[in-house]
């Protein structure tokens, strides 16, 4: 990390020894680097919808699951199967078939008579498809909940219940509160893993970031300029602003969390 | 605040224990059959939504050359397993079973890297007093909140220096030194519901830290490991980044970026052979899945793993 940090004050191409230019490649990337603020840019479009929608469909599964006796580890398991491939190759490839001009989710847009031909190529709908592929991946933050869900006692419910709270409240003031260190795990930890989206958008826009860089996130743009263009210094510099972003949202997070999540005392 | 002061435990305390005598769940049972089939349709209906994609690429698989392009619809209009005996010529004169090899090759190492490595430093954080072990652990916790970017490139560097591009070092040697923070605070959970009593038993008997690691700690620890050692193998399986970065001669790549060359639109692609050869690589995963998805779900829930 060491090293890391001393590069990011660098100009550096591997072959010659790394040449110091103080915060010069700070300065270049917030005001002559209109790339790296779009990258960035979309980056935290992704991050902002991706995850609290992730999240949210997680919940919501989850809780249906929860409240079914029967078939629930079919559920379980189909729902999780997605996490576990999402972040590959092959997922990755099968998503721009499945998004493509003429591809199975075009034309079934067709038929309900929505003309869009092809979100991959699109600068508007680009974004939308990598959300899309990340909120299918809602199974490992569900499956957590629904852990989660197991622990609330259900003697809490039923008091609630005596009390004269309906289902919509029930989840704001039990579920929810009861929930809240679970959700915020979750939060932390999908927005993290967010950040570092790689792979996907690296297969489905060929390495490209295409189109208009609209998939040129972060991660995607550190690796062409440290890896393709052998700008070591200044790679290492994105990558220390992400560093910090990343550091400075978990830092609100985990502020914003003591008014928020509720630790019950006694089974933690 | 105020949403939380409804549920406080104190002050249900009372309630919870004057009920602790009735039947449980009066709840669920008032709910209405109708109730219920609408919840099982939806689910039914959400399952199909989130197989799709893989129910599609299988069909996708059989469909020959010609249809592609045409035919967007599920069932192939002509099924073919020409697109396989393509696969298995390979690409780049490389048959695809290299590449498998290749990935089979480094997940497997990589599982027994991260398991004992993982093993061994969960047990110092868990058993062993040493100084500093709270710092250390408390920055071992903090890594799990670091992106990867910051170390890839003086990691690469580092590499370079020491001449080990194009090998499988760089892949696995963070593996083996216990760097992936997941798999030691899996152990570290794990190792710390193991009764001390059995430690100290045997302390007596006049074992040392090696022997009671292996002795008592290795054996109790074994779902941990399955857990972890498949969790580790799928990721390496799926890994991109680190291939891509490290590996440059096609002899040594693995599948996920022998998929890329197929996929590579600028070089005349092979659409068949792209989609077979993608359901190819993801079997070793769904297999795994399938055998241990009752484990794997729970190692998820009960550490907060990620898929």
């Amino acid at each position: 990390m060491a090293v890391s940090l001393y590069l990011a004050f660098t100009r550096y191409d591997i072959f010659n020894p790394p040449e110091w230019v103080g915060f010069g490649n700070f300065v270049r990337m917030f005001t002559d680097d209109p790339v790296f603020l779009r990258s960035a840019q979309v980056t935290l479009e992704y991050v902002l919808l991706g995850t609290p929608v992730k999240l949210a469909a997680a919940l919501a599964v989850a809780l249906l699951l929860n409240s079914i006796t029967r078939g629930s580890g079919f559920f379980r398991s189909a729902f999780y199967t997605p996490s576990l491939i999402g972040a590959s190759v092959s997922v990755a490839i099968v998503w721009r078939a499945m998004f493509a001009g003429d591809g199975p989710v075009d034309s079934s847009l067709q038929v309900l008579g929505v003309e869009l031909g092809g979100w991959v190529g699109d600068v508007d709908l680009a974004i939308p498809m990598m959300i899309i592929l990340v909120v299918w991946q809602f199974g490992a933050p569900m499956v957590i909940f629904l852990a989660g869900l197991k622990q609330v006692p259900t003697e809490l419910y039923e008091a609630a219940q005596v009390d004269g709270a309906g289902p919509v409240h029930r989840f704001w003031k039990v579920t929810v509160p009861m929930l809240s260190p679970v959700i915020f795990f979750n939060l932390l930890l999908e927005t993290i893993h967010a950040f570092q989206v790689f792979g996907s958008a690296f297969i489905i826009s060929n390495g490209s970031g295409a189109p208009g860089g609209r998939l040129n996130f972060i991660t995607l743009y550190m690796y062409k300029r440290g890896f393709a263009d052998m700008q070591m210094g200044y790679a290492a510099a994105i990558a220390w602003v992400v560093l910090v972003v990343v550091a400075i949202i978990a830092a609100i997070m985990f502020r914003t969390a003591r008014s928020w999540v509720y630790y019950a005392g006694d089974n933690r | 605040m105020t949403t939380v002061e409804h549920v406080q435990p104190g002050h249900q305390t009372a309630e919870m224990t004057a009920r602790a005598g009735r039947p449980a769940r009066p709840r669920r049972r008032r709910r209405g059959l109708l109730t219920t089939i609408v919840w099982y349709l939806l689910l039914l209906a959400l399952a199909a939504v989130v197989l799709y994609p893989l129910v599609w690429l299988f069909f996708a698989t059989l469909k020959p050359s010609s249809e592609f392009g045409r035919n967007s619809g599920l069932l192939p209009w002509e099924p073919t397993l020409d697109n396989y005996a393509r696969v298995w010529d390979g690409i780049a004169g490389i048959p695809l079973w290299r590449y498998g090899l290749n990935s089979l090759i480094v997940a497997s190492l990589a599982v027994v890297g991260t398991l004992g490595s993982s093993a061994l430093a969960g047990y110092a954080f868990a058993r062993v007093a040493f100084k500093g072990s709270k710092i250390l652990f408390a920055a071992m916790i903090g890594t799990l909140l670091l992106p990867f970017h910051v170390i890839i490139i003086p990691q690469y560097i580092i590499f370079n220096q020491l001449d080990l591009l194009d090998t499988y070092v760089p892949l696995l040697i963070g593996k083996f030194l216990g760097t992936e923070a997941f798999f030691v605070f899996l152990m570290v959970q794990f190792i710390r519901n193991i009764p001390r009593e059995l430690d100290e038993a045997a302390r007596i008997d006049g074992a040392g830290h090696p022997r009671i690691f292996w002795s008592i700690v290795v054996p109790l620890l074994r779902p941990a490991l399955v857990t972890g050692g498949i969790f580790s193998f799928i990721w390496t399986w799926n890994d991109f980044l680190g291939p891509l970065i490290y590996l440059t001669s096609p002899e040594n790549y693995t599948l996920p970026i022998a998929l890329r060359l197929y996929n590579d639109t600028t070089s005349t692609s092979d659409y068949g052979a792209t989609v077979a050869a993608s359901l190819l690589s993801l079997i070793p995963v769904l297999l795994f899945f399938l055998i241990f998805q009752r484990m794997l779900i729970r190692g998820v829930a009960t550490q907060g793993l990620k898929g």
